[in-house]
């Protein structure tokens, strides 16, 4: 379980400090699927971040499994089982996918078990694993790849940040299927989804709302769900296809 | 018959990938002699009269076969200047595996500079790999100056990868290359420097025949107080295409400095050029931690799969 306590982060812009996160306490109970919602600046994304050790918090305290992980390493967390999924899945130059789950893993995994990884994501593996992790993939593809990464490593807690940005719809659909078969899997472990699509939140069990840095709401996906449908904390997949972004996912629709 | 210590053993495995003699027609050479050599029925390698360098004869028409040619220094003080020619004849398709070792334990300078001409015949499709390695605790300095020229004729192929990733001190290398028409040169250079390291690479391509092309791509990291200079010039003199290519990574005090040189002399001749230069990228440092790597590992792996 994951207890976030008093968490509150500050950043120092250009006339005064801005507050993006203040004073949150939260817990991510084992075995269940929880959805952190709200609109655009609410602070989602850094809360993530701020789990994963990437941002610091200003002040307050996070436990794994009761634990203060507060001061450790992004390295250090990842070791303890918090894995994370960027909303922009990072590229390299040289670095082949098998060589990225191989490393996810912490092991010296055969090509066989990689590539079942990746199946289960939905892509063809024999296409995929000796490719490079670079601008030669879409989107949708990385995204797909970096969930796998996610699957070797084996998190305790797996934090999904904005996994539907930047992937079209076809790939989005896909998306939501990987979620719910990882669901059936979650027993001693916890997902964590940032998002505002209707769909996620409808496979979520608990939703989360966060507005201007503070949460709004929060509670079973029944008690929640029915007071934020038509907001921008729950877009509906029809608004995501932009035309003029080529029917791509559209954060601002 | 061949006698090689461990450390010419270790050097030979390091810029030939050879453990034992290699198979075709070779020539080892250590401390300033040859070691060994063999000539096949289609590969004849002849000592030049002066007995610095080799002539390799490669038939026409001959298959599927290789040269090895390396060198392993392990005398400290060593200088040498090196004349291999290569003819290889028409329509032959072969692979020459060069490359240079040197370990200096002692306080004087060893230096190889390894002149190696290529003629290749019309036709002929030729793939060379040249690895340079350096180790030893000495002060003396690890200097190869490795030049390269190239005469490409009719429709001719060339596949160059040159590897320099640990221990040379000091590098000036020149490549030259000159295409005739439907000729085609693909270059695929990887350098890493580190400590007080200086390394030079200089390319100059003449495409002078219609439908020639080229392709140098340089893969950099420069780490320490190392410094490199990658100067490329394409030059086009017919309807060509021709594409370079620096890519690098810089590290602590790392300098490089990269020169694009294109020379269009035909308005149908098509030339890029491409250079980027930058230190790892943090999102990637990032996404390997959260993987649970180290900074220091995510780092190392971030460079060999750059390298690679």
């Amino acid at each position: 379980m994951l207890e976030i306590r008093n968490i509150s982060f500050t950043v120092d812009d250009e006339r005064d400090d801005k507050e993006i996160i203040s004073d949150i306490s939260l817990e991510i109970p084992d075995g269940k699927l929880v959805a952190i919602t709200g609109p655009n600046g609410g602070g989602k994304s850094t809360l993530a971040r701020l789990i994963m050790g990437i941002e610091k918090p200003t002040s307050g305290k996070i436990l794994l499994d009761g634990e203060d992980i507060t001061d450790l390493s992004i390295t250090d967390r990842a070791r303890k089982g918090i894995g994370f999924a960027f909303q922009s899945p990072v590229r390299f130059k040289g670095i082949q996918v098998f060589d990225l789950i191989k490393l996810a893993s912490g092991r010296n995994i055969s090509m066989a078990d990689a590539c079942s990884y990746l199946s289960e994501v939905g892509l063809c593996a024999r296409d995929y694993i000796n490719r490079e992790v670079n601008s030669s993939l879409s989107g949708g593809e990385l995204k797909r790849i970096e969930i796998a990464t996610l699957l070797a490593k084996g998190s305790r807690l797996s934090v999904f940040d904005e996994p539907e940005a930047g992937i079209d719809l076809w790939s989005f659909q896909n998306l939501i299927e990987v979620f719910m078969q990882l669901r059936e899997k979650i027993s001693n472990s916890s997902i964590l989804i940032i998002s505002h699509q209707e769909r996620i939140l409808n496979i979520a069990d608990r939703i989360i709302v966060l507005k201007n840095g503070q949460v709004s709401a929060e509670g079973s996906r029944d008690e929640v769900l029915p007071g934020i449908l038509g907001t921008a904390s729950a877009v509906p997949e029809c608004k995501m296809i932009n035309p003029e972004k080529g029917g791509r996912c559209d954060d601002q629709a | 018959m061949i006698k090689l210590d461990e450390i010419q053993k270790r050097l030979l495995s390091e810029v030939a990938d050879l453990h034992k003699v290699p198979e075709g027609a070779y020539n080892i050479r250590s401390n300033g002699e040859s070691a060994g050599r063999a000539s096949t029925e289609n590969i004849e390698i002849v000592p030049r009269e002066d007995g610095q360098g080799l002539t390799i004869n490669i038939k026409p028409g001959t298959k599927n076969e290789s040269v090895h040619i390396p060198v392993v220094m392990t005398k400290s003080g060593i200088k040498e200047l090196v004349y291999n020619d290569f003819n290889i004849g028409e329509g032959a398709d072969v692979t020459i595996v060069a490359g240079c070792g040197i370990d200096n334990c002692g306080n004087q300078d060893s230096e190889h500079d390894g002149i190696h001409r290529f003629y290749v015949g019309k036709g002929a499709k030729v793939r060379y790999v040249e690895k340079h390695y350096g180790s030893g605790s000495g002060s003396g300095k690890r200097i190869l100056n490795p030049g390269t020229e190239v005469y490409m004729e009719e429709d001719s192929y060339a596949e160059m990868e040159m590897v320099q990733i640990k221990g040379v001190d000091d590098t000036n290398r020149t490549t030259t290359a000159e295409l005739a028409a439907g000729a085609r040169l693909v270059v695929r250079e990887r350098l890493m420097t580190h400590d007080v390291q200086n390394a030079i690479s200089t390319y100059v391509v003449k495409l002078n025949g219609e439908g020639a092309s080229a392709d140098v791509v340089s893969r950099s990291v420069a780490r320490d107080d190392s410094y490199q200079k990658f100067d490329a010039k394409l030059i086009g003199n017919a309807p060509c295409s021709g594409h370079t290519e620096c890519d690098s990574i810089i590290m602590d005090n790392g300098r490089i400095l990269a020169v694009p040189g294109l020379e269009a002399n035909n308005v149908d001749a098509a030339l890029v050029h491409e250079a980027a230069i930058g230190k790892i990228a943090g999102d990637q440092l990032i996404k390997l931690m959260t993987l649970g790597l180290t900074e220091a590992e995510a780092e190392e792996q971030i460079i060999n799969g750059f390298l690679k």
